[in-house]
C-alpha cells in the first residue's frame, strides 16, 4: 500500500505529517511513501531529503489522493481537498470530531476510514501515539519562549555591577503536559515558577520540577480529575475560591501561562479583564486555550494584543511555530500507530476494531460513524486508587508503640525514685556511671558491622576480664585463703585477657580486602 | 603523691580506651587499631592497680599473671577458626568463675565494716555478683560442651522444666533474703554457698534446654551475662572501671542477642525457655508430596558456575563442619579470574555465633568487600545466575515466607530460589536444626550436590 503526505493547505500551518526519517521507517513496514513537493519546506525538510530517504515526490495534491491508499496529514483536509477523498481510502490526521460535526459527516459520507489523532485513547499502551501530548509539550515550551520574547526583562535574577535584577515570576495554570513543559522551560530559564491545577494528584509532579504548587483555601475536598486523566468542570464554590487566588496572584506575577482545557467544553474563563488590569505594566499572558475561546477574557485568538499595558498572546499555532520539532514528534506518533496497524509488516493496513487504541482513534469506517468510542477500559490516572491493605494492621502497632514506651518510662521513673529514696549517695554515684555506661555501650555496639560480631564477642570477653582488678584488690589481704583465691582468680582472668585479645587480633588480621 | 587519684585517673583512661576499642569495630579498617586500644587500656588498668593498690604477695601475682597469660596466648594461637564459638564460650565461663571467686573473697574479707542501708546494698551487690557469675560459669561450660560436641546438641527437655526454673529462681531469692539478714549478724556463708549451687544448676539447666540452632543467641547472651557479672562486682567493690566495662560488655551482648533473635524471628524469652528444634530430625509432613530432588554432579556444577555471570555463595554451619572454606575461596578465586562476579550472602545466624561465617571466610582469605549481609543482597537474587548453598538449610527455607504455619514462619531468609539455578551442597536429605522440611530442595531450579561439602567442592575446583 502507498502512503501519501500532501502539503498542509491550512494557512500558517508549517508542520508536515512525515519527516524523511519517519518515512524510511514506514518503508521498512512495507509501505511506499509519496510526498507532495514542498510539503516539508516550512519544517526545514527539503524534497531532496525525502528523495534521499527513498520517497517518491509528486507536484499536485490531487496526485497524492489519487495514487495513495493512506493519507497522512496534520490538519484535517478542508475545501477542495475533501472532494479528493475517495471511498476505502484511509485518512489519519487531527479531526476534532466533537468540534467539527460537519467534517465528520462529510468523511463518513465519502466512505473514508478516518483515524483522528486527537481521539487516540489515553491508555499506557497508546502513549507512544499520543499526538496531543507531544503537541502540548511543544506548545508549553513555545509558550515560554513567546512570553520571553514579549517580556521586557530577564527571567533569571542576577546581581550585576549595574544593580540587582529580580527573577521573573511565572504562574502556570493547568499542569497537564503543556503546563509541565512550560514549568520546565521557565524554570530552566531561571524564573520563579508557581503552578495551579484543579487535580490534586499533579502536586507531586509540579513539585518534582522544583516549582511551587499553589493550594486553594477551600474546605471541601474536591478532586478535579475527570475521565482519562483530564480535568473536569468544578463546582461554583471551588471556582470562586480559585478566582480569588488568581486575582491575588495576578498582582504579583510577571507572566501568566494558562493551559486549562476541559475535553469537549469551551475553555474555562479564569483570567478576567480586572485581573489583567491589576497586573504590572509589561507583564505577559500566554493563553494556550485561545483556540477554544481562551482562559483569559481579553485574549484575541491567533494574535498578540497589548491591553492595559499587558501583552496578551493568543497564538493558536504554537506547535506549528516549532515546525521541525513538532513534525518529527507527530510523524513518530503516526509511525507508532501504523506499526500497530501493520502486524505482518507487509505494507497492508489492518483496522482492528478490537484494538483499544485503534478503536478509539477510528471515527468513521465504511460509511458508518464510529465516534464517540466506548469509554476506555483503563484510565491514564486511576481516579480512586484502591486503598492499600497495609494500613489495616497499622493502628494496632501504633497503639502499642504509643503506650508501651510510656508505661516503661513511668515504671523506670518509679523504680529510680524508689531507689533514690533509700540508697546512699555513694551508691547513686556508681549507679549514675552504670546507667551512662549502658547507654554508651548501646550507642557504640549498634555501629559495629555484623561481619565483626565474632571479634566483638572475643574483645568484649577480654575486656570483661577487667574483673581481675577485684582480685588484685584482694591479693594483698592478710588472710591466706583470700590470697590464694585471689591468686587463682588472677590466673584464670589473665588467661582470658591474653587469650581474648590475642584471638581478636588474629581474627582481625585475617579480614582483608 | 596521691596514689588513689592516680589510680582513678588511669581507670578513666582505661575506660575511654575500652569504649574506643568497641567503637573501632564499626569497620574492618579501624578494628585492628581498636583492639590495640583495648590492650593498652587493659595494660594501664593493670599497671595502675598493681603499683597503686597491691602491697604484698607480688610473687604469687606475677606467677599467676605469667601462667595465665601464656595459657591464653597458646589457646589463642592454637584455636581453629571453626572452634571459635567453643573458645568464646569457655572464656566466658572464666569471667563467670572469677566473679564468683571475687564475690566470695570479698565476703570473707571483713576489713571494711558497713552499717545500715549501705551494708544491705553491699550485701545485695555481693549476692548478685556471685549469682550472675555462677549462672555465667555453669551456662558457659555447658555451652562449650554443646558447641564442641562433648554434649549432644539436642535440647534436654525435663518435665515441668518451666516450674523447675521458677523454683530455682524463687529459691535464689529466698536465699538472698536469708543471706542479707544473716550477713547483718555476721554470718551468711551458708545461704551464699547454697545460692551458688542453685545458680550453677540454673545455668546448666538453662543451656541444656536450648537447641543447637539457638546457640548464637546463647553465646551472645552469656557474653552479656559475663558483662553484668563484672558490673555487679564493680558495685560490690565500689569500682567505676568495673561498672563501666561490665555495662559496656553487658549491653554489647544484649544487643547481639537481640539481633540474633530478630534474625530468627524468635522472642528472646522463647529462646531462653528452650525446646526449639525438637522435630527429631525427620522430614516434616508434606515433604514427600513436594516431588523429586534433582541431583547434580560436581562436573556439571563447575560448568554452571563457569558460565554464570553472577554467583552468590550462601555458607552455613555445614561449611564450617566440613572445613570447606579454603576450597570455597579457591573456587571463588578461579571464578573471579574468569570474570564471574562472585559474592557471599551471610545470614545473621549462620554458624554457631554472631559473625561466625565472616570469620571463617576471612580466615580463608576471602576479601571482606565481597562478603555481604543478608539485607544487602536479598534484593539482588533475581539477577543471580547461580546460587551455591553450602551446608545451610533453615536460612534458605522458602517456607519461612510462604507457609504461615511453619515453625520458622516469619524468619528472614536468603531468597536463593529467586535466582537462576540454586545448587545445594548437603550430606543427606536430613532436616536442619529447626526440624522442618525445606521445599527449596524440590524446586525446579534447584540441584542437589550430595556428599561432604569439602570433597564435592574439591571435585568442582578440579574441573574448573
Amino acid at each position: 500500500m502507498k502512503i501519501g503526505v500532501p502539503r498542509e493547505s491550512h494557512p500558517g500551518e508549517r508542520r508536515v505529517a512525515t519527516t524523511p526519517e519517519v518515512a524510511s521507517q514506514l518503508m521498512k513496514l512495507g509501505y511506499g511513501v509519496v510526498v507532495q513537493s514542498g510539503a516539508g519546506a516550512e519544517a526545514s525538510f527539503s524534497d531532496a531529503a525525502y528523495q534521499a530517504a527513498g520517497c517518491e515526490t509528486v507536484t499536485s495534491t490531487r496526485d497524492i489522493y489519487d495514487q495513495c491508499d493512506i493519507v497522512l496529514k496534520v490538519r484535517a483536509p478542508e475545501g477542495e481537498e475533501l472532494g479528493m477523498l475517495r471511498s476505502g481510502q484511509t485518512l489519519i490526521s487531527f479531526v476534532w470530531p466533537a468540534q467539527n460535526p460537519d467534517l465528520l459527516e462529510t468523511l463518513t459520507g465519502r466512505g473514508v476510514t478516518a483515524l483522528a489523532m486527537d481521539s487516540v485513547p489515553r491508555i499506557s499502551r497508546a502513549q507512544k501515539m499520543d499526538a496531543l501530548s507531544s503537541m502540548a509539550n511543544i506548545a508549553g515550551y513555545r509558550a515560554v519562549v513567546e512570553a520571553a520574547q514579549h517580556f521586557g526583562r530577564f527571567f533569571t535574577g542576577q546581581i550585576t555591577a549595574a544593580g540587582k535584577i529580580p527573577p521573573a515570576k511565572v504562574l502556570v495554570i493547568g499542569a497537564g503536559v503543556a503546563g509541565l513543559a512550560a514549568i520546565g522551560a521557565a524554570k530552566s530559564m531561571g524564573a520563579i515558577v508557581r503552578a495551579f491545577d484543579t487535580r490534586p494528584e499533579v502536586k507531586e509532579q509540579v513539585e518534582s520540577m522544583d516549582a511551587e504548587f499553589l493550594m486553594l483555601d477551600f474546605e471541601e475536598d474536591e478532586d478535579g480529575s475527570g475521565e482519562g486523566g483530564y480535568a473536569k468542570v468544578m463546582s461554583k464554590a471551588f471556582i470562586e475560591a480559585e478566582m480569588a487566588l488568581f486575582a491575588e496572584q495576578a498582582k504579583d506575577v510577571d507572566i501568566i501561562i494558562t493551559t486549562a482545557l476541559i475535553p469537549g467544553k469551551p475553555a474555562p474563563r479564569l483570567i478576567t479583564a480586572e485581573m489583567v488590569e491589576s497586573m504590572k505594566d509589561g507583564s505577559v499572558v500566554v493563553d494556550l486555550a485561545a483556540e477554544q475561546g481562551g482562559n483569559c477574557e481579553l485574549t484575541e485568538p491567533g494574535r498578540v494584543a497589548v491591553k492595559e499595558g499587558v501583552t496578551l498572546i493568543g497564538y493558536t499555532d504554537l506547535p506549528s511555530r516549532l515546525s521541525a520539532q513538532s513534525s518529527q514528534l507527530y510523524g513518530t506518533n503516526l509511525r507508532h500507530l501504523l506499526t500497530d496497524m501493520t502486524p505482518e509488516k507487509d505494507g497492508k493496513l489492518v483496522v482492528d476494531m478490537e484494538d483499544e487504541a485503534v478503536r478509539g482513534a477510528t471515527i468513521c469506517i465504511g460509511g458508518k460513524t464510529t465516534w464517540p468510542p466506548p469509554a476506555p477500559k483503563l484510565s491514564a490516572a486511576p481516579k480512586a486508587p484502591a486503598p492499600a491493605p497495609a494500613p489495616v494492621a497499622k493502628p494496632e502497632e501504633e497503639k502499642k508503640s504509643a503506650g508501651g514506651p510510656l508505661i516503661a518510662m513511668a515504671l523506670g521513673g518509679l523504680a529510680l525514685f524508689g531507689m533514690g529514696a533509700v540508697a546512699p549517695p555513694s551508691f547513686m554515684a556508681h549507679f549514675t556511671v552504670f546507667v551512662l555506661a549502658c547507654f554508651v555501650g548501646y550507642m557504640v555496639i549498634w555501629n559495629v558491622t555484623p561481619a565483626l560480631h565474632t571479634p566483638l564477642m572475643s574483645v568484649t570477653n577480654a575486656i570483661s576480664s577487667i574483673i581481675v582488678i577485684g582480685a588484685l584488690l584482694q591479693i594483698s589481704s592478710g588472710s591466706g585463703l583470700i590470697m590464694w583465691i585471689a591468686g587463682f582468680t588472677v590466673l584464670i582472668t589473665s588467661i582470658n585477657i591474653a587469650g581474648g585479645f590475642a584471638v581478636t587480633r588474629r581474627m582481625l588480621e585475617m579480614f582483608r580486602k | 603523691m596521691n596514689s588513689a587519684g592516680l589510680v582513678t585517673a588511669s581507670y578513666i583512661a582505661a575506660t575511654v580506651l575500652f569504649i574506643l576499642a568497641l567503637g573501632g569495630l564499626s569497620n574492618q579498617e579501624t578494628a585492628r587499631r581498636g583492639n590495640w586500644y583495648g590492650i593498652i587500656g587493659m595494660a594501664i588498668a593493670l599497671v595502675a592497680t598493681i603499683l597503686g593498690v597491691v602491697t604484698q604477695h607480688y610473687t604469687l601475682l606475677f606467677i599467676a599473671l605469667l601462667i595465665g597469660g601464656s595459657v591464653g596466648l597458646v589457646l589463642a594461637r592454637r584455636v581453629q577458626m571453626t572452634q571459635m564459638p567453643e573458645l568464646v564460650a569457655i572464656l566466658h565461663s572464666l569471667v563467670g568463675l572469677a566473679a564468683v571467686l571475687v564475690g566470695f573473697a570479698n565476703f570473707m574479707d571483713h576489713s571494711t565494716v558497713l552499717h545500715g542501708a549501705e551494708a544491705t546494698i553491699h550485701d545485695i551487690e555481693t549476692y548478685l555478683g556471685v549469682l550472675i557469675g555462677a549462672v555465667t560459669f555453669s551456662g558457659s561450660v555447658i555451652a562449650f560442651g554443646k558447641l564442641s560436641g562433648r554434649i549432644g546438641g539436642k535440647p534436654l527437655m525435663l518435665p515441668a522444666r518451666h516450674w523447675l526454673n521458677l523454683g530455682l529462681l524463687l529459691g535464689s531469692i529466698w536465699f538472698g533474703v536469708a543471706f542479707v539478714e544473716q550477713s547483718a549478724a555476721g554470718g551468711g556463708t551458708w545461704p551464699l554457698l547454697l545460692m551458688t549451687l542453685v545458680a550453677l544448676a540454673f545455668g546448666v539447666h538453662m543451656v541444656m534446654a536450648i537447641g543447637g540452632a539457638d546457640m548464637p543467641v546463647v553465646v551472645s547472651m552469656l557474653n552479656s551475662y559475663s558483662g553484668w557479672a563484672a558490673s555487679a562486682t564493680g558495685f560490690m567493690l565500689s569500682n567505676d572501671l568495673l561498672i563501666v566495662t561490665g555495662a559496656l560488655v553487658g549491653s554489647s551482648g544484649a544487643i547481639l542477642s537481640y539481633i540474633m533473635c530478630r534474625a530468627m524471628n524468635r522472642k528472646f524469652l522463647a529462646v531462653i525457655a528452650g525446646g526449639f528444634g525438637t522435630g527429631g530430625g525427620t522430614t516434616a509432613s508434606g515433604g514427600e508430596e513436594e516431588g523429586e530432588v534433582q541431583p547434580i554432579q560436581p562436573e556439571e556444577t563447575a560448568e554452571l558456575l563457569a558460565n554464570a555471570k553472577e554467583v552468590m555463595i550462601v555458607p552455613g554451619y555445614g561449611m564450617a563442619v566440613a572445613q570447606a572454606q579454603h576450597t570455597v575461596y579457591e573456587i571463588t578465586k578461579a571464578l573471579r579470574e574468569k570474570g564471574v562476579n562472585v559474592r557471599f550472602g551471610i545470614h545473621p545466624v549462620a554458624g554457631r555465633m554472631p559473625g561466625h561465617m565472616n570469620v571463617l571466610l576471612a580466615e580463608a582469605r576471602v576479601p571482606y568487600d565481597i562478603v555481604f549481609e543478608m539485607d544487602e543482597v536479598n534484593e539482588d537474587f533475581p539477577d543471580v545466575d547461580v546460587s551455591v548453598v553450602i551446608g545451610a538449610n533453615d536460612i534458605v527455607n522458602p517456607d519461612a515466607q510462604e507457609k504461615p504455619d511453619s515453625p520458622i514462619a516469619g524468619m528472614p531468609v536468603l531468597e536463593v530460589w529467586k535466582g537462576g539455578t540454586t545448587i545445594v551442597l548437603k550430606r543427606s536429605m536430613a532436616t536442619g536444626y529447626a526440624g522442618v522440611g525445606n521445599p527449596l530442595f524440590f524446586k525446579e531450579n534447584t540441584r542437589m550436590l550430595f556428599g561432604d561439602a569439602k570433597d564435592s567442592l574439591d571435585a568442582v575446583l578440579k574441573t574448573l
